[in-house]
C-alpha cells in the first residue's frame, strides 16, 4: 500500500510541479503588447505589489463584486492554506512550533473549507445565472474538494488513521524512504484524491492561481505616458522611430 | 420625437433590478457584416473564406501567443459568477450570453476544444466544443453586444476583461471575412481621408470658419478655430462628431473659448482630425497604430509642442494609454507636458493656475450631474494621481456650475455604467441592443433626477454623448440634456473682449 501509494505521489507531484512551471514560463514569456491595468491603477511597482497582494489575501475585487460568493471563496481558501499548513506536522519532526500552534484546530479549519465549499455548490445550483454558466467540471470540481476535505474530517473523528504511522510514512515519502501504511480505505481515498488534484491542477481552472499574478489588468503599473512600453512582437512595426533622429 | 420602438424599452425601476436569465432574449440582435470594399480597406478579406474554420483556430493560437493578456483570460476564469451581473447589457437584455463570463465562453469553449487537453479528450465535462457556423454566428451576435467598457474586469478575482477577449474574437472574424460594417467602414475613412466622418479639408475649413462666426455673433469675442497652422503651441485632436454635432459642437466651442482666454496658439490638424481610434474596437493592432500614427505625422509636420485631445472617452483610452506605445517616442515635444494631454487637464490646470477664470453663475439655470464614460475611467488615467480621472472633471463642472450632485455611488467612478454605445456599437442596426443597454444608466439618471430635479448630465466622451441624445427619450427624457463638461466651462468663462 505504501510503495503504491508513493509512486502516484511522487508521480503526479512531478506532474503537477512540471506542468505549473511550464504554464508559468509560458505566462512570463508571452508579452503584453499594451498598457491594459484596469484603473483607477496603482502608478509604481510598489502600489502593485500591494495591489495583487490585497487580491490573494482580501479577494479585494470579489468582495466588490458578491458579498456571498466573497464569504464562501474566501472561507473555502482560508481553510485551506490553514488545513495545508496544520499539515505540516506529518512532515516535520520536531513539529515546527508555529505548526504545532495550528494543528489541534485543523478540523475546525477543514469545517471552514467544506462551509465555503458548500456555499459554492449551492450558489451553483441556485443562482440561475451562476448555474448557467456551469459546466460539469465546475460541480465535480467542488464535489471532488469537498470529497479531499470530508474524507479528511471522517478520519479526524469517526474512522482514524494510524497517525504515528502516517507520519512514518510522510517522512520517509520526504527522504525517498517508501514507509509501509496499513491499509485505511478512508486515507487511501484521501491520498489518491490529492493525487488526482495535483494531476488535474496544471490543466484546469485551478490556472487561476498563478494566471492571477500574471493578468495584465492587476499587474501592470499605471505609467504608458512616463514610460513608452513595446512588445518585442511590435518593435518592428516601429520602423526607426524609436531611434533619434541624427542630426 | 422618438418614434415609438419596435422592441420593449426596459423599465428603469427604483433601483437597478437583476433580471433572471432570458436565453436567446437578443439572438435576434447583430450589426451589418462589413462589405468587400470595407473589409479590404483595413487588410481583411472581402467575404468568409472557404477554409474560415481552421484559419480562425489557427489565428486564435497565434493571438494568444501575441497577447498574455487573452492567454491568462482564457486559462483562468474559475466561472464564480462575480461578473454575472455587471454588464448593462445583460441587466437590459436578461440574455445570459451577455454575461461576461457567458460571453468569453463564447471563444473559451473553442480555445479549449482545440488547444487544452482537456477540451481535447473530455469535451463534454469542460464545456469544450468544436469551432460550428453556430458557433460563430454566436461570435458575430454576442461579441457585438458588448461595448468593451470593462466593468465586468473591477469585479473579477483575476482582473478578466472581456473587452479583451471581444477584441481578439472581433480580430478573428475579420480574418477570416466576417468584420463589421460599422467599425471597419469608419477605419477605411480614417485611413483615406483622416476623420471617422469622411469630412474632407475643405468641409472641415468652412465648418470652423462658420464656428468663428457664430461665437462673434453670440459673445462678441473673435475666438479662432485654427486649422493646420504650422507652429502653433497646441495641436488638438478631437473626435470629429465635435465639428458638427450636437451637443458635442458646443464643447468644441469651449476648448476653444479655454485656448483664446488663456492666450495659448492652438491648431487642429485636417490631417488627423479624429481622435477616435476604432482600429481598438476591433482589436487590430496594426490598423490601431496607423490611425494614431497620423497623430504623431501631424504633430511632426505642424511643428506643435504638445498634443491635447477633446473629449472623446475609446480615444482617451488610445491616448492617454497607447499613443505613446503605437506612436511614440514623442521626444521631439514639449517636455513640460505629459503626451497626451486631455482637455480636462488643461483646463484643469489654467484653472488651478488663475490664468482663465469661471463666473458659476452663468450655469445657475442648470442643477448638472456627471457621467463617468466608461473608458475614461477604468481605462485611463488624468492628472498625477489614481483616480484623477473622477476628480478633475467634478472639480471643473463644480467650477462652473454651482449646482452638481452625483449619482448614486455604485453606478460611478469605476463601478460607472456604459451608455450602451461604446465598442463600436453606436450603429442605428443596434439600437434595440443600445437602448436596453442604457437601462442602467438611465435608472441612475432617473433616481437623482428625483432627488435633485438634474436638468442636465454632463460627459466627456462623443459616442456618450451621440448615443444618449438618441436613448434619453425612450426613458422619458429630453435629448438635449445631455451635454458636454466644455459646454459649462465655455458657458462659464469669464472673457475678455478685446484680447
Amino acid at each position: 500500500m505504501g510503495l503504491f501509494l508513493s509512486v502516484i505521489l511522487y508521480g503526479t507531484l512531478l506532474v503537477f510541479v512540471v506542468g505549473i512551471l511550464r504554464k508559468v514560463i509560458q505566462y512570463a514569456t508571452i508579452p503584453a503588447p499594451l498598457k491594459i491595468p484596469t484603473t483607477p491603477a496603482p502608478t509604481t511597482r510598489t502600489g502593485v505589489v500591494f495591489r495583487l497582494g490585497r487580491e490573494v489575501v482580501l479577494f479585494e475585487s470579489l468582495f466588490k463584486a458578491s458579498k456571498w460568493t466573497w464569504l464562501f471563496g474566501w472561507l473555502f481558501h482560508f481553510g485551506l492554506l490553514l488545513v495545508l499548513l496544520a499539515h505540516l506536522r506529518y512532515f516535520t519532526e520536531p513539529v515546527w512550533w508555529w505548526v504545532a500552534l495550528l494543528a489541534p484546530f485543523s478540523p475546525y479549519f477543514g469545517m471552514m473549507m467544506m462551509f465555503g465549499l458548500a456555499g459554492l455548490l449551492a450558489r451553483r445550483f441556485l443562482v440561475d445565472r451562476v448555474r448557467y454558466i456551469s459546466a460539469p467540471s465546475d460541480f465535480l470540481m467542488l464535489v471532488f474538494l469537498m470529497a479531499i476535505a470530508g474524507s479528511g474530517l471522517i478520519m479526524r473523528y469517526w474512522l482514524h488513521a494510524d497517525i504515528v504511522q502516517v507520519k512514518e510514512f510522510a517522512l520517509g515519502l520526504l527522504a525517498f524512504d517508501f514507509g509501509l501504511l496499513g491499509f485505511n480505505p478512508i486515507l487511501v481515498l484521501h491520498l489518491v484524491l490529492v493525487a488526482v488534484l495535483l494531476l488535474i491542477f496544471p490543466f484546469s481552472k485551478l490556472l487561476h492561481a498563478p494566471g492571477l499574478f500574471f493578468s495584465p489588468s492587476r499587474n501592470q503599473v499605471d505609467n504608458p505616458r512616463e514610460r513608452r512600453h513595446i512588445a518585442r512582437w511590435a518593435k518592428p512595426l516601429d520602423g526607426n522611430r524609436g531611434e533619434k533622429p541624427h542630426g | 420625437m422618438a418614434k415609438a420602438p419596435e422592441f420593449d424599452v426596459p423599465e428603469a425601476g427604483d433601483y437597478i433590478f437583476t433580471p433572471p436569465v432570458l436565453p436567446g432574449a437578443m439572438s435576434h440582435s447583430q450589426p451589418f457584416v462589413a462589405k468587400e470594399a470595407h473589409q479590404e480597406a483595413v487588410g481583411y478579406p472581402g467575404e468568409l473564406i472557404d477554409n474560415w474554420q481552421e484559419v480562425a483556430i489557427e489565428k486564435l493560437g497565434e493571438m494568444t501567443k501575441k497577447y498574455r493578456g487573452l492567454q491568462v483570460y482564457l486559462d483562468s476564469c474559475v466561472k464564480c459568477g462575480a461578473c454575472t451581473d455587471k454588464c448593462h447589457y445583460f441587466l437590459g437584455t436578461g440574455d445570459p450570453k451577455n454575461m461576461p463570463v457567458a460571453r468569453q465562453d463564447l471563444l473559451r469553449k473553442v480555445y479549449r476544444r482545440y488547444y487544452t487537453l482537456a477540451g481535447k479528450y473530455l469535451p463534454k465535462l469542460v464545456g469544450a466544443e468544436d469551432l460550428t457556423e453556430e458557433v460563430l454566428d454566436d461570435w458575430y451576435k454576442y461579441y457585438h453586444q458588448c461595448s468593451q467598457c470593462r466593468r465586468c474586469s473591477v469585479y473579477c478575482p483575476y482582473g478578466i476583461d472581456t473587452a479583451e477577449v471581444s477584441m481578439a474574437a472581433r480580430e478573428i472574424m475579420a480574418t477570416v471575412g466576417k468584420g463589421q460594417k460599422y467599425c471597419n467602414e469608419i477605419i477605411g475613412k480614417v485611413h483615406k481621408i483622416g476623420n471617422n466622418l469622411g469630412l474632407p479639408e475643405k468641409a472641415l475649413a468652412n465648418t470652423l470658419e462658420g464656428l468663428e462666426e457664430d461665437v462673434l455673433e453670440d459673445d462678441g469675442v473673435a475666438v479662432k478655430f485654427p486649422l493646420d497652422v504650422k507652429g502653433a503651441d497646441v495641436l488638438l485632436v478631437t473626435p470629429s462628431a465635435d465639428f458638427f454635432a450636437e451637443p458635442h459642437i458646443d464643447g468644441l466651442i469651449g476648448y476653444a473659448k479655454v485656448f483664446h482666454q488663456a492666450g495659448l496658439s492652438w491648431t487642429v490638424s485636417s490631417h488627423a482630425s479624429e481622435a477616435a481610434n476604432f482600429g481598438l474596437f476591433i482589436g487590430s493592432y496594426e490598423n490601431m497604430q496607423k490611425v494614431a500614427l497620423r497623430i504623431r505625422e501631424a504633430a511632426l509636420e505642424l511643428g506643435v509642442k504638445r498634443i491635447v485631445f477633446g473629449e472623446c472617452g475609446h480615444a482617451w483610452r488610445v491616448g492617454y494609454s497607447f499613443l505613446n506605445t503605437l506612436a511614440g517616442p514623442f521626444d521631439f515635444l514639449d517636455s513640460n507636458y505629459p503626451v497626451p494631454q486631455h482637455i480636462i487637464e488643461v483646463t484643469h490646470d489654467l484653472l488651478s493656475q488663475g490664468r482663465i477664470k469661471l463666473d458659476p453663475e452663468a450655469n445657475d439655470d442648470k442643477r448638472v450631474t456627471f457621467h463617468d464614460s466608461c473608458n475614461v475611467a477604468r481605462a485611463s488615467r488624468m492628472g498625477s494621481k489614481a483616480g484623477g480621472q473622477f476628480v478633475l472633471p467634478r472639480e471643473v463642472i463644480k467650477a462652473a456650475c454651482n449646482n452638481f450632485f452625483d449619482m448614486r455611488a455604485d453606478t460611478i467612478g469605476e463601478a460607472t455604467f456604459c451608455c450602451g454605445g461604446g465598442g463600436g456599437l453606436l450603429t442605428d442596426d443596434l439600437i434595440e441592443l443600445r437602448t436596453k443597454g442604457a437601462m442602467p444608466r438611465m435608472q441612475a439618471l432617473k433616481e437623482v433626477n428625483e432627488q435633485h430635479q438634474i436638468t442636465h448630465m454632463a460627459a466627456i466622451c462623443a459616442i456618450c454623448k451621440s448615443q444618449f441624445s438618441k436613448v434619453l427619450p425612450y426613458y422619458g427624457f429630453e435629448m438635449d440634456q445631455i451635454i458636454s463638461v466644455h459646454q459649462l466651462v465655455g458657458d462659464a468663462l469669464v472673457m475678455d473682449t478685446e484680447h
